[in-house]
C-alpha cells in the first residue's frame, strides 16, 4: 500500500513539475520575440512563419524533409531525388537549411521553400506571379508522367515513421511467433505472446469470420491482421510527441490511399460472379434499370473505399489538430489570464485528448479493418444475401 | 506538401513497406501463430472430448461398482441370515438334547429313588418278620412261665412295636 502511494505521489509530482515548466516555458517565450532585433531583409510574412512556427499545426500535421526534435534542433534525414534523363540525387536534408546566400539554391539547383521542393533550371531562381519559382516541382500522384515533375522518394519525417512502424511490427510479431515455437502448444501464452494473441483472435473471430465465413477467411485473414496492426501502430507511433514518434503517417492521405486501393484490388480480384452479376445486371428488373443499377453499384463499390480512405485520414488528422490547437492555445491565451493558469489547463484538457486519442487509434484500426473485411466478403460471397453489403456498408 | 494530394514518394515507399511487411508477416509471424493457436485449439478440443469420456468411463465403473456392492451386501445379509438360522437352530437342538438328558435324568433319578425306596421297604419287612419272629419267641418262652406276665410283656412289645 505504501509502495504503491509512494509512487502515485512521485509521479503527481513529476507531472505537476512538468505542467510548471511547460507553463514557464510559454511564459519566457513571450517577451523573446519582441526584443530581437527583426532581421530588415525579412518581410513580414516570414517573420510571423519563423515566430508561430513552433506551434503551426498544419506544419505538425504535414510531412517534413527533416525530423524536428526541439527548437532549431532536428534529425536529418536523406533526400532522394529522381530526375527523369539525369539519374538520382541523394543528399541529407541539412542542406535544405544551408541555401547558398547568392542564389538561394542548394546544391546549385533546388530550391527550397515552405515545405516544397523545386529544381530550377540553368541555377538562376526566378519566381512566377504566384511566387512559385520556375522549374520542376516534386510529383504528386495526379502529375505522374508530366515532363514538369521529378521524382521525390526521399526518407521523409512520414517515411521514417513508416519504416520505424514496419520494423516495430516485424521484431513484435516475429517474437511472438517465436514465442509459439519456444513455449509449444500445450502451454499457455504469457506477456506480449498473450496480450497479442487475444488481439489476433479478435481480428479472427470476431472480424474475419463474421464477415468473411468460416470457408473463405483463412486467404485473407493475414491481409486483415496486417492492415489492423499497421494502422493501430501507426496511430500509437503518431502520438508519441517526441521522436522517433510523432509523424503523422496514418493522418497522410497517401498511407490511407495506399491500403484503401489495396482493399478496392482485393474485390476486384476475388470478386466471385455472384457479386459482379448482382452490380453489373441486376437480375430480376428491366434493362433500363439494370444500367441505372449498374452505373449505381459501380459508384458504391468505389465509393467504400474512397470513405476508408477519408475516414482514416480524417480521423487521425483531425486528432492530431486538436491536440495541437489545445496546446497552442496556451500561447494564443497566456496575456489575458496568465501562462500559469492557462498552461494547466491546457495541459490538463490536451492530456485528455491524447487519451480519447488513444481510445481513436484504436477504433479506427478496427473499423478500417472490419469495413475492409466487410467488403472482401460481400465480394467472395457465393450465396443469396444480397441485402448483407448494403446494410452494412453505414 | 499538400493534405489531400497524396505525394508521389510517400506512395512509392508505402507501397513497398507495406507488401515487405505483408510478405514476412504472413511466412514468419501470422502462419506459425495462427498455426500454434489452431493446435492449441485442437488440443483443448481433444483433452475436453477425452475428458468427457473418461468421465462417462467413470460413471459406467461407479453403476458397475454400486452394483458389485449391492450384490455384495444382498451376499452378506444372507449369509448372516442363515447363520443365524444356524446358530438358533443349534441352540434349540441343544435346548432340546439337555432337556432330554435332564428329563431322563429325572427319570432314572426317580427309579432309582424308587428301587432304594422298595429295596429298604423289603429290608424293613424282612426285619420286622425277624423282629416279629423274635418276639414270638421270646414270647412263648414267657408264656411258658407265667401267663400273666406274658400277656403284660405281649402288650408292651405290642405298645413299642407300634410307636416304632
Amino acid at each position: 500500500m505504501d509502495r504503491i502511494n509512494l509512487k502515485n505521489r512521485i509521479l503527481t509530482a513529476v507531472f505537476w513539475v512538468f505542467l510548471g515548466a511547460f507553463s514557464a516555458f510559454a511564459q519566457h517565450s513571450d517577451p523573446n520575440p519582441h526584443s530581437e532585433p527583426t532581421p530588415t531583409e525579412e518581410t513580414g510574412e516570414h517573420k510571423e512563419h519563423s515566430k508561430e512556427g513552433k506551434f503551426d499545426v498544419m506544419h505538425h500535421i504535414a510531412d517534413d524533409y527533416s525530423f524536428p526534435l526541439a527548437g532549431d534542433y532536428y534529425v536529418w534525414l536523406p533526400l532522394i531525388i529522381f530526375e527523369p534523363g539525369k539519374g538520382f540525387d541523394v543528399f541529407l536534408s541539412k542542406e535544405l537549411h544551408n541555401p547558398d546566400p547568392t542564389t538561394g539554391l542548394i546544391r546549385g539547383k533546388y530550391y527550397y521553400n515552405h515545405g516544397k521542393l523545386f529544381i530550377v533550371e540553368g541555377g538562376h531562381l526566378q519566381l512566377d506571379d504566384k511566387g512559385h519559382p520556375i522549374g520542376k516541382h516534386s510529383a504528386k500522384l495526379t502529375d505522374i508522367g508530366s515532363s514538369h515533375v521529378f521524382y521525390d522518394i526521399s526518407i521523409t519525417k512520414n517515411t521514417f515513421g513508416l519504416l520505424l512502424s514496419v520494423v516495430l511490427l516485424l521484431v513484435i510479431f516475429i517474437s511472438v511467433a517465436r514465442a509459439y515455437k519456444k513455449r509449444g502448444t500445450d502451454t499457455a501464452p504469457r506477456g506480449l505472446q498473450n496480450a497479442m494473441e487475444s488481439i489476433i483472435l479478435f481480428v479472427k473471430n470476431d472480424i474475419a469470420i463474421p464477415f468473411i465465413g468460416e470457408k473463405k477467411y483463412a486467404k485473407f485473414l493475414p491481409y486483415l491482421l496486417t492492415i489492423f496492426f499497421f494502422i493501430w501502430i501507426n496511430n500509437l507511433l503518431g502520438l508519441i510527441p517526441i521522436f522517433p514518434g510523432g509523424a503523422n503517417v496514418s493522418g497522410n492521405i497517401a498511407f490511407t490511399f495506399v491500403l484503401a486501393t489495396l482493399s478496392l484490388l482485393l474485390v476486384f480480384i476475388f470478386g466471385k460472379k455472384h457479386f459482379w452479376g448482382h452490380i453489373l445486371w441486376y437480375p430480376g428488373v428491366n434493362v433500363p434499370l439494370k444500367i441505372f443499377l449498374a452505373v449505381l453499384e459501380l459508384v458504391s463499390v468505389v465509393s467504400k473505399p474512397f470513405a476508408l480512405m477519408i475516414r482514416l485520414f480524417a480521423n487521425i488528422t483531425a486528432g492530431h489538430i486538436l491536440i495541437m490547437s489545445i496546446i497552442g492555445m496556451t500561447f494564443m491565451v497566456k496575456s489575458l489570464i496568465g501562462g500559469v493558469s492557462i498552461g494547466i489547463v491546457t495541459s490538463l484538457f490536451s492530456a485528455l485528448m491524447f487519451v480519447l486519442e488513444l481510445l481513436v487509434g484504436a477504433i479506427q484500426a478496427y473499423i478500417f479493418t472490419l469495413l475492409t473485411a466487410q467488403m472482401i466478403g460481400a465480394a467472395v460471397e457465393e450465396g443469396h444475401e444480397e441485402h448483407k453489403e448494403h446494410a452494412a456498408a453505414h | 506538401m499538400e493534405l489531400l494530394n497524396p505525394s508521389f514518394g510517400l506512395v512509392f515507399w508505402m507501397l513497398i513497406s507495406f507488401f515487405v511487411l505483408l510478405l514476412i508477416l504472413r511466412k514468419y509471424a501470422w502462419k506459425p501463430i495462427l498455426n500454434s493457436v489452431k493446435k492449441r485449439e485442437d488440443s483443448i478440443t481433444e483433452a475436453l472430448n477425452s475428458a468427457k469420456e473418461a468421465e462417462k468411463k467413470l460413471a459406467t465403473l461407479k453403476s458397475e461398482n454400486e452394483a458389485i456392492m449391492a450384490e455384495t451386501k444382498k451376499q452378506r445379509d444372507i449369509i448372516l441370515k442363515e447363520a443365524r438360522e444356524a446358530k438358533e437352530k443349534i441352540i434349540n437342538e441343544a435346548k432340546t438334547a439337555a432337556q432330554e438328558e435332564a428329563n431322563r435324568l429325572t427319570i432314572a433319578a426317580r427309579e432309582n429313588i424308587n428301587n432304594e425306596k422298595m429295596k429298604a421297604v423289603t429290608e424293613l419287612r424282612n426285619q420286622v418278620a425277624l423282629l416279629s419272629v423274635e418276639i414270638a419267641e421270646k414270647i412263648l418262652k414267657e408264656k411258658m412261665g407265667d401267663s400273666a406276665k406274658q400277656t403284660e410283656v405281649m402288650e408292651n412289645i405290642l405298645k413299642e412295636v407300634t410307636l416304632n
